[in-house]
């Protein structure tokens, strides 16, 4: 196989994923109001992105309600994935089976029938801000459990034991040997649940309460309507998440690496 | 040692939640699906679902766009994965990071970009509904495609490939007979995480103009006109097409073992 095939191949796919963006990236610095027509530079995009209370405001409600969705999915994960390894095989198949739910699930139909449950039957209003905390509780906690689960597995068990014969508590064998063990899965669980708490439309569209918007609801509506100062603020707001995502990305990837050399 | 502190009663809270957000919502669905507005049980969400030519029509449009997106998500994922698991390069492992990163960027944001782009090139989104639809729908999950085909392919023991080799097959031959057949568990999830979604998030076509509904906007258009009983018909329906198609995809002694792998 000609090598200079595989590279060309490879190119183009990753032109493919990041044109898009790149450009978008590019113009985000215009005063341009579409793709194309080339202008001036100008940073009133990102002036407009910070200083727009309405677009800050969705900015900061985003990401709190990620955080908040995250640390109580991930408590609620962590706890019943060690619940379950410690239970009897039948009861661990059984919540593992209705973990598994969520997970392959559309969203379109959790956010549905959660809103139904608890918007139409038991009348807990929206504005309460529960039905979208549960949602995305929902969405989070689950794949918290997948990630801790392994962890458990592969957890030298007889430490815990060891532990108890030395003196420790229950509770404090818990939280000196097995929660270190686990520690990884958790963190990871952690992360995976703030990514798809911001990633999510659905769930969110149809439990938030109407004055509320999440980036990608706003977003996804803003596409509709006209206005084109906030459009353009959205390519400021595309610009800076991409910026962060590759610095976060290669930051932990450079980390990971060079800890494969020290090896 | 406290009396009631044991490890498995830690999973109850989990249990409890998941019964309430997971399980009841299941329950309430049902119970919507099969009765009309006044609660009375009726089979006409059904019926009427598989009588209405605009309902099976957006059946068949649902999976001709997910048939599609898996297709091309395949065959640009399989070479990329192919070429990089095998690639002997030491940064293998960050440009991998370079495919997947973008499911890290909110997809919103990323269909905004495309959405300028395309319009760029074609004037108007309006020609190409179906084709444009595809294109998001690819740029979207293309990254969940490559990164279980890329770990299935990187798992497989090197030896295999050399005994081929010493064997006398030649490289077509060895990747027809050992790489294709023990990279199909990975081929397999990469389509299970890309057809469901395609058929569900109607979002990335109402961005990019197309205004024809696929199985989630069905849902949406239910839920925005307030008609519980019939959203809960489609979610219902869709629930059931999820769960065959997961049956169809779960190979046994891959069972979760990828499910840590996104982070």
């Amino acid at each position: 196989m000609k090598k200079g095939y595989k590279w060309v191949f490879l190119s183009l796919v990753l032109l493919f994923l990041y044109l898009p963006i790149v450009v978008l990236a590019i113009y985000s610095f215009t005063d341009s109001t579409s793709i194309g027509v080339i202008r001036n530079f100008s940073l009133q995009n990102y002036i407009n992105l910070f200083t727009t209370p309405e677009l800050r405001n969705m900015i900061i409600g985003t990401f709190v309600l990620a955080l908040v969705s995250a640390t109580i999915a991930t408590i609620l994960g962590t706890l019943g994935a060690i619940g379950s390894f410690y239970s009897k095989q039948k009861t661990s198949n059984a919540i593992s089976v209705m973990n598994q739910i969520p997970v392959i699930n559309a969203d379109v139909v959790t956010g549905f029938s959660i809103t139904i449950l608890l918007v139409v039957v038991l009348k807990v209003s929206k504005d309460s801000f529960i039905p979208l905390l549960a949602g995305h509780v929902t969405l989070c906690a689950p794949f918290v459990y997948l990630a801790v689960m392994p962890k458990l597995i592969q957890m030298d068990s007889g430490l815990y034991e060891v532990a108890l014969d030395l003196g420790a508590t229950p509770a404090r064998a818990l939280r000196q040997i097995v929660f270190p063990q686990i520690l990884p899965g958790v963190i990871s669980g952690f992360l995976l649940s703030t990514t798809l708490s911001l990633d999510d439309y659905f769930i969110t569209t149809y439990t938030k309460p109407a004055t509320f918007d999440t980036i990608s609801t706003y977003v996804v509506n803003a596409t509709k309507g006209s206005q084109t100062s906030t459009k353009t603020a959205l390519w400021a707001l595309a610009t800076v998440i991409f910026v962060l995502v590759i610095v976060v990305v290669l930051a932990m990837n450079i980390k990971a690496l060079r800890a494969q050399d020290h090896k | 040692m406290r009396i009631h502190f044991t490890r498995k009663n830690l999973g109850i809270p989990y249990v409890l939640f998941l019964l309430i957000f997971v399980v009841m919502p299941l329950l309430v669905l049902f119970y919507f699906a099969f009765t009309n507005g006044s609660g009375e049980f009726t089979l006409t969400n059904l019926t009427d679902f598989f009588t209405n030519p605009n309902t099976l029509g957006t059946l068949f449009y649902s999976f001709a766009i997910a048939a599609t997106t898996t297709f091309f998500c395949l065959i640009l994922a399989y070479p990329v994965a192919y070429f990089l698991a095998t690639s002997k390069l030491k940064a293998r492992s960050v440009i991998i990071m370079l495919f997947v990163l973008p499911m890290w960027i909110n997809f919103s944001l990323r269909i905004t970009a495309l959405k300028e782009i395309l319009t760029l090139i074609q004037g108007n989104l309006a020609f190409y509904p179906f084709a444009n639809s595809v294109i998001g729908m690819t740029y979207d999950f293309l990254p969940f495609m490559i990164l279980p085909i890329y770990t299935a392919i990187e798992k497989l023991d090197p030896a295999l490939i050399e005994a081929a080799k010493d064997l006398g097959a030649d490289d077509k031959e060895t990747f027809l007979r050992i790489t294709l057949p023990l990279s199909l568990p990975g081929v397999i999830s990469g389509i299970a995480m890309v057809f469901l979604p395609s058929m569900t998030n109607y979002v990335v076509l109402d961005m990019l103009y197309n205004s024809t509904f696929i199985m989630g906007s069905l849902i949406g258009s239910y839920f925005a006109a307030d008609n519980w009983n019939g959203g809960s018909m489609i979610a219902l329906i869709l629930l059931l097409i999820i769960c065959i198609f997961t049956l169809l995809t779960t190979t046994k002694e891959e069972d979760n073992k990828d499910g840590g792998n996104l982070l």
